[in-house]
């Protein structure tokens, strides 16, 4: 349990930390290798939580995808102007206090619900059926229960597909 | 503190709501916004997986799958528009971009 | 055939004359100048040619005259049978030419207003129409010769068978309404012709004299027309007469009534129109007319229109003393102031002028005693010579080239003969000579004058006197003009001639019957015997029974005597005057130089007129109506003027500030409204995410606060 503990707080400064970096950062691609970092983080996270093909879908598709999309955006674009600019925009006083509020509020809601939720309980360890892992049971449910939304996601990458053809094109 | 419960990833996970809001709202590169808005998606996953490994319940993965793929998705067009705008106006800051102004 | 039925023909003649010129003239008589005509003297030199003329010209000179012909023939036919009528009056009502509403009379009965175009032949009117038509149809006759060379021929002939005919509807209608209106036609024509030369100031300012007077006495003929009308009932002759010769009426011997009052009014009118005291004052100033216009108007007929109406109302006068004595006072006041101006006269048209004036008053005279037949009778001898001296006079001046001044004239006996010879037959009629015409009336009325009932011997000294002053200025003017030395200009007098036949031909006719005609009225006591009182007899059933009076027959022949003596002494002492010794009236003017500026200038009336109502009445209510003009109305429309600017800036500040106010205000609101949302679309995302989180924490705060 100590582990778990450990690792929570290893992995909950990573995310933290790795997320505050992210956005104070002027140079973009300080950004995104502190997003980088972050999102490891939430894959170890995952891995805690013992859903360990989300880990894996993290690490390959959101890390090795779309950061990597990321910087190579960030290097298409010339940012040496851009990070000599103001970073900050005029907003952010008024934008910070209206966050704060908003966080105020959460903690509120999540203090006051604590017992409706059941959720000051330890998370209980899934019993472990022979032969069926975290993958198959997903497998399972996404091929029978959840296979609309499956197909529509499908299409909305398609749609996505080309959208991002298209956007990205010098001349429609 | 010592054990760590649910709510502990919940608490997590609102702290990097907010932390993605806050990106969100101040930053003037579009770049980092569209991160920001990463980060955010991530809490919700966070959230997602936090619930279904309390309640044994799969399909909050399964929602959580669907998420990462919206976001992909979403991060491809979000950057094919900032190049297409890199083209047009030279500039990534999303102050510059006003020409709604009324 | 029945001419009696035909009188109404007779005043239409005329009037077709007048209208063919009205309509047709100019193309007759197509001269430049021929709607102007300009005094002989003032206008240019005769036209080149004398075939530059129009041809047809003598179409006018054959129409006029030649109506009035026609209306003398058939004047002549209906008289003469008219002899042969019992009781010798014809009556002829074509139609019903004004009919009124019923009205209460003095007396409370009801009467009706009724005005016929009816015609009356009776003696009165009979003498009338022959002499109108007559003595008219010579001057025209004369006219076609004097007016020759004038512009403005037809204009001249068709005012001039204008006036016949208004004198003929005068003279023969059968009720006071017609007959005003042939008094207010011969007053308009009368107007007309003596303003002909209307360029002329002075003739334009004699016309309009001459009206106005008129008017003034048409006045009182209007009152007296309606007393008439609420006292009789009628208007018609021979109704008024049957009533006033009923047994309803009595004479006013004592005092003023109703009817004295009426024949007062009606008098006014004669003074008017026959140009008495006070109203005469415009006669010699027509004399700026053509000569034949004062021969036939202001001699002949116009000028006795008053005197008929009075004869013609012989009715009314018999019943009011009063008023009767008034007349004759008045006319013999007349006679004497005229005769006394005429003598200082150098004009010999004005000379003339206030000649006829002062015969007028001796009709009046006689109108006044009751001589009714009398007055007529001088009207009809006047009439011959006086239209023969101011025909002759015309000739005069004709020869002369338009000279009218006496003191230029001189010696011109042997120059213009047949002129000569036919004024000096004018003259002495006038001058009472027996023999001729003029010594028979007037004579006459002297012993009416005398001798009547309501005669005084006053009256008929100053008739005597006033015609041993005819004599002496008749006389006056035939040796100024005639005799002696020649003080005629030397231009002048190398152009001298005779008069062409047609202008002379009339004035021997009418110097016959200035000799001749007198004799149909010759006196009683002459006894010549039952045709040569013609004129009495054939007027009498006009008049009614006169009064005889008795006086001794030896105090008429004293009397005639005496009037004999008198024009004699007349002619003589003219003689005396400008023939013999003619440095004589130069030293009496200078001896008795304030009686003579006095007669001079004509006892000062027309300058008192002038003050009293030309300046007085005249100008001051002018300039009160000016003041009236410029400040009520003027001042009215400028006000008007006024409130329409003001109004029209209240207006415009209220189109500028409420009603654009209004617009311009509600597009404010608008924008003000606005303007708040605006703000809020900045165009940049990040605002709009903002505006996201917002809403999320209002949403969410709702349900953590439930």
């Amino acid at each position: 349990m100590l582990a778990d503990t450990v690792l929570f707080y290893i992995f909950a400064l990573m995310v933290l930390g790795g997320g505050v970096l992210t956005i104070t950062r002027r140079s973009a691609v300080h950004s995104a290798i502190a997003l980088i970092v972050s999102l490891l983080g939430v894959a170890g996270l995952y891995l805690l939580q013992q859903a360990e093909f989300l880990f894996a879908v993290q690490i390959v598709l959101y890390v090795g995808g779309i950061m990597v999309l990321f910087l190579f955006v960030i290097m298409l674009v010339n940012l040496d102007i851009a990070a000599k600019q103001r970073q900050f925009n005029r907003q952010w006083l008024v934008a910070l206090a209206a966050v704060g509020a908003a966080g105020i509020e959460i903690g509120y809601f999540i203090l006051h619900g604590k017992s409706e939720f059941r959720i000051a309980e330890l998370g209980a360890r899934a019993a472990t059926a022979p032969g069926l892992g975290n993958t198959e049971v997903l497998a399972d449910t996404l091929f029978s229960q959840y296979l609309l939304p499956f197909e529509l996601v499908s299409l909305l990458l398609l749609v996505a597909i080309v959208g991002s053809v298209i956007m990205a094109k010098k001349r429609i | 503190m010592y054990p760590v419960t649910t709510i502990h990833y919940l608490a997590l996970s609102a702290a990097l709501l907010l932390i993605g809001t806050v990106g969100v709202l101040t930053r003037r590169n579009i770049v980092i916004i569209l991160m920001s808005i990463e980060l955010i998606l991530n809490a919700v996953n966070i959230n997602l997986v936090a619930f279904s490994h309390a309640y044994q319940a799969v399909g909050g993965q399964i929602f959580a799958i669907f998420v990462i793929t919206d976001a992909v998705a979403e991060a491809a067009v979000g950057l094919g528009i900032l190049i297409a705008l890199f083209r047009n106006k030279e500039t990534v800051l999303a102050d510059e971009v006003d020409l709604l102004k009324w | 055939m029945n001419f009696l039925d035909q009188i109404g023909l007779i005043p239409l003649f005329p009037l077709l004359g007048a209208v063919l010129m009205l309509l047709f003239g100019k193309r007759l008589d197509p001269q430049p100048a021929s709607d102007v005509a300009m005094a002989p003297e003032l206008s240019a030199p005769p036209s080149p040619a004398h075939g530059s003329r129009s041809r047809l010209k003598f179409v006018i000179s054959l129409v006029c005259p030649g109506m009035v012909l026609l209306s003398f023939l058939l004047s002549s036919a209906a008289v003469w049978q008219l002899a042969r009528t019992p009781g010798r009056i014809h009556q002829v009502i074509q139609f019903t030419w004004v009919a009124g509403l019923p009205f209460h009379m003095a007396n409370g009965h009801t009467a009706v207003f009724q005005a016929d175009w009816g015609f009356l032949l009776d003696p009165l009117s009979s003498v009338m129409i022959l002499v109108v038509t007559g003595v008219g149809f010579l001057i025209h006759v004369y006219s076609i010769g004097y007016m020759a060379h004038d512009s403005g021929y037809y204009r001249f002939f068709g005012y001039l068978n204008l006036f016949v005919f208004f004198m003929l509807m005068l003279v023969l209608a059968n009720n006071y309404a017609l007959l005003f209106v042939g008094w207010e036609g011969v007053g308009l024509c009368s107007y007309l012709l003596i303003g002909f030369y209307f360029h002329k100031k002075s003739a334009a300012d004699a016309g309009k004299k001459a009206f106005v007077m008129n008017r003034v006495g048409d006045a009182g003929f209007i009152l007296g027309m309606l007393l008439m009308l609420w006292v009789l009932g009628s208007v018609r002759f021979t109704e008024i007469n049957a009533l006033l010769r009923g047994s309803g009426f009595h004479a006013e011997v004592a005092g003023f009534g109703v009817l004295s009052a009426m024949s007062l009014l009606m008098f006014i009118g004669a003074t008017g129109k026959s140009a008495q005291v006070p109203l005469y004052t415009w006669l010699p100033d027509a004399m700026e007319g053509p000569t034949p216009v004062s021969a036939l108007i202001h001699a002949a007929t116009m000028v006795t229109a008053g005197v008929y109406m009075v004869a013609r109302s012989a009715a009314l006068f018999q019943l009011t003393p009063a008023t009767s004595a008034i007349v004759a006072v008045v006319g013999a006041f007349t006679a004497i102031l005229a005769a006394s101006i005429a003598l200082t006269q150098n004009d010999i048209k004005r000379v003339l002028a206030y000649s006829t004036v002062s015969q007028l008053g001796y009709m009046f005279v006689a109108l006044g005693v009751g001589a009714y037949w009398v007055a007529v009778f001088h009207l009809f001898t006047h009439a011959f010579f006086k239209a023969l001296l101011f025909l002759g006079s015309g000739s005069v001046i004709h020869a002369l080239g338009g000279e009218q001044d006496m003191r230029r004239m001189g010696a011109l006996r042997q120059r213009i003969p047949v002129t000569h010879w036919t004024m000096l037959a004018g003259s002495v009629a006038i001058a009472g000579i027996p023999g001729l015409a003029g010594f028979f009336s007037k004579d006459e009325i002297l012993w009416q004058a005398y001798s009547a009932l309501q005669g005084s011997a006053i009256l008929w000294l100053v008739g005597l006197i006033t015609a041993g002053l005819t004599a002496f200025y008749m006389f006056r003017l035939m040796y100024l003009t005639f005799y002696g030395a020649s003080r005629v200009p030397p231009e002048k007098a190398a152009h001298i001639h005779e008069s062409p036949a047609v202008m002379t031909v009339p004035l021997a006719i009418l110097a016959l019957g200035s000799v001749l005609a007198g004799w149909l009225g010759t006196p009683k006591l002459w006894n010549l015997g039952e045709s040569f009182r013609l004129f009495e007899d054939w007027l009498a059933p006009a008049f009614g029974p006169a009064v005889a009076v008795e006086h001794p027959a030896s105090t008429e022949w004293l009397l005639m005597g005496l009037s004999v003596a008198v024009a004699l002494i007349g002619i003589g002492v003219a003689r005396y005057f400008y023939a013999i010794r003619t440095d004589i009236p130069g030293r009496l003017a200078e001896r008795y130089r304030p009686l003579y500026t006095v007669l001079y200038h004509k006892w000062y009336v027309d300058e008192l007129y002038d003050l009293l109502f030309v300046n007085g009445v005249g100008k001051g209510f002018g300039r009160l109506c000016a003041r009236f003009d410029l400040r009520v109305v003027d001042g009215g429309v400028n006000g008007a003027g006024w409130l329409t600017r003001f109004t029209a800036r209240i207006s415009m500040w209220w189109d500028t500030w409420i009603v654009d106010g209004a617009v311009r205000l509600t597009s404010f609101l608008i924008k003000s409204l606005s303007y708040p949302v605006c703000i809020l679309q900045t165009g940049r995302v990040q605002a709009y995410a903002f505006y996201v989180v917002i809403g999320f924490l209002a949403f969410f705060g709702y349900y953590v606060t439930r």
